[in-house]
């Protein structure tokens, strides 16, 4: 069968002339095709990226232009600015909560929802509900108010006894950022549905063999569902993890990154000292430092999924 | 007790409906909580109840009348007009230039595709302050264009979704039109775009969510408050240092969320699947 194709294209290679406009053609019909994507890439994306590494060895502030500072803005970002510290420790803190708090939740109710049982589509639709509406203002709005201080959180802890007196969680130094992390648990429908695709790919054998070998319930879960489901896990971690990173609209409305800065995540500083006080270049910096590290945390998760990713051919 | 394997299994729907129910309450709370609060009397807007004492359809009118003399029907048309030109022109745009990845031979295709791959995870804030003074020299700032252009042209993420469903479409219904004279343009609009229709409609929607939530890129770039879409009037309108009406900020909160809703309870299938299939979120 090969030898017939390599024969055929030898034969079309030898109709040069005829072959050079068709090629051209085929060239130019490819281009025209992704054309648009071509220009939103170059004129939205590498563009910008590029300039802002430009403007980031600069001093440009709104009001002028950009002169040249060399690596002076990465030098003060290290040395001389305790709210760059403060927003990668407040980042990661939230990054180190949030993501496994909704994995977590997203996989419990998979595997409640994988056996089909009566009105199992509806729940698994309300479930999903809080993760479409992802950050919308109309949430942030909500939470706000839901855990302000005439909010109705209070109203259920003072009623069955908890608190005597009612605080404000947004305005609290110490729990600000949980009522963000809350947010962000509460908010797992697409992996919870993303980990119920993948339990529907496990095979029904493995489970009857783990039986067999007298394997209960939870030693299934573990031996069986928990190895198998790594590549997902694995897939919602890297997707999770770098849209939290970069978490503003929610941090943004509810707690505008007070009270004292203990829930300035890096976008609103980001935000914050390069778009509102006007540091384009400084910003620039800003921005290019949580892109190298956003990329190391990246590829070391890839590095580490070697020891604790299950891939199926490995256990041929 | 000697339960025989119906009754546990009756015992067992009846635990699961009583957790799980039970757990789905507590779960939409915030969302009935609003609803509830649309209904019930300024005053009494932010109690924890779920039944308003009486309803308050005036929280609607009142609330619908906006700020700064406009009005939420500004604030919805803008937005109904940004998320929508995003939308049709994602869809249209990104299977577009997924057919040239796939379907069509050229030279550095493969160079571009790993390009578009790489760039699938780059955050959008990394490029605000660049992306706000280019379209500050263009003399874009203030208007529509910001907003709705780079949400418009083919972003990674769904160019490369298309691609994958592209790749599932067999190539002997492509030959079969070539051989019947179709251009390469014929056979995109003619065979596969009608094939990708469960891909445009997930596609669609997530498109449609995100630009109808976006926040911050309006924030930027548009400062007249006749072109502000609900997120931006939505933060305005309820500010907790000035509001003092919060039956009407929940009523306009609560229609805020609407479309999105509706989308949902129409097109559910096609977000779950969508979901599963591609790791959308």
């Amino acid at each position: 069968m090969n030898n017939k194709f390599e024969a055929l294209d030898t034969v079309r290679s030898l109709d040069a002339g005829m072959n050079k406009k068709k090629w051209i053609k085929e060239n130019l019909t490819g281009y025209v095709f992704i054309l648009p994507w071509l220009i939103g890439f170059l004129a939205f994306l590498a563009f910008p990226l590029l300039r802002s590494l430009y403007y980031s060895l600069t001093e440009y502030t709104i009001v002028g232009d950009p002169s040249w500072v060399g690596l002076r803005n990465y030098i003060e970002i290290f040395t001389d600015d305790p709210k760059f510290w403060t927003s990668l420790k407040v980042t990661f803190y939230y990054v180190v909560f949030a993501v496994p708090l909704r994995l977590a939740s997203a996989l419990a109710l998979a595997l409640v929802f994988r056996k089909a049982r009566p009105f199992t589509n509806f729940y698994r639709a309300a479930y999903y509900v809080p993760s479409i509406l992802g950050g919308s203002v109309a949430i942030s709005v909500i939470w706000r108010q839901l855990f302000s201080s005439q909010g109705a959180f209070n109203d259920f802890l003072v009623a069955i006894g908890v608190m005597g007196d009612r605080i404000s969680w947004i305005g609290h130094p110490d729990y600000a950022i949980w009522t963000i992390i809350i947010l962000a648990a509460w908010q797992f429908g697409s992996p919870m549905i993303i980990f119920l695709a993948g339990l529907k790919q496990i095979p029904k054998g493995l489970y009857e063999a783990a039986e067999i070998d007298g394997a209960g319930k939870i030693q299934q879960f573990f031996s069986v569902t928990l190895p198998l489901l790594t590549p997902v896990i694995f897939f919602n971690l890297i997707m999770q993890m770098v849209k939290m990173f970069m978490v503003f609209t929610q941090v943004y409305i509810i707690t505008e990154g007070g009270p004292l800065n203990r829930t300035l995540v890096y976008a609103v500083y980001l935000y914050r000292k390069g778009i509102s006080n006007g540091y384009l270049g400084y910003g620039s910096a800003l921005a290019w430092i949580i892109l190298v590290l956003l990329t190391i945390v990246t590829i070391l998760l890839f590095k580490t999924s070697n020891k604790w990713v299950y891939y199926e051919s490995e256990g041929e | 007790m000697n339960l025989t394997f119906s009754q546990k299994e009756k015992l067992k729907n009846i635990l699961f409906h009583v957790l799980v129910g039970g757990f789905c309450i507590f779960m939409l709370y915030p969302l009935l909580w609003m609803v509830a609060g649309s209904l019930k009397t300024s005053g009494n807007a932010l109690s924890a109840t779920l039944w308003p004492e009486a309803m308050q359809f005036r929280n609607y009118l009142e609330g619908w009348k906006g700020f700064g003399g406009v009005s939420f029907l500004t604030f919805f048309r803008n937005s109904f007009f940004i998320a929508g030109t995003a939308t049709i022109g994602q869809i249209l745009l990104a299977s577009f230039s997924a057919f040239g990845f796939t379907r069509t031979r050229f030279i550095g295709q493969k160079f571009w595709f790993a390009i578009m791959i790489a760039t699938v995870l780059v955050p959008g804030q990394i490029l605000r302050i660049p992306q706000y003074i280019m379209f500050n020299q263009w003399g874009w700032v203030g208007s529509f264009l910001p907003v709705i252009l780079p949400q418009m042209l083919p972003v990674p993420f769904f160019t490369f979704l298309m691609v994958q469903f592209v790749r599932g479409i067999p190539t002997e219904l492509d030959e079969a039109a070539e051989i019947d004279g179709c251009s390469k343009f014929g056979i995109f609009f003619k065979i596969i775009l009608p094939n990708l229709k469960p891909v445009l409609v997930t596609a669609g929607i997530f498109r449609f969510y995100w630009s109808w939530n976006d926040f911050m890129t309006p924030l930027l770039y548009l400062q007249n408050v006749t072109k502000y879409p609900v997120s931006i009037a939505l933060k305005m309108f309820s500010d907790p240092n000035a509001i003092t009406n919060w039956g009407a900020m929940f009523a306009m909160t609560f229609l805020s969320i609407l479309p999105t809703i509706i989308l949902f309870i129409f097109f559910q299938r096609y977000l779950i699947d969508g979901v599963a299939f591609s790791g959308i979120d």
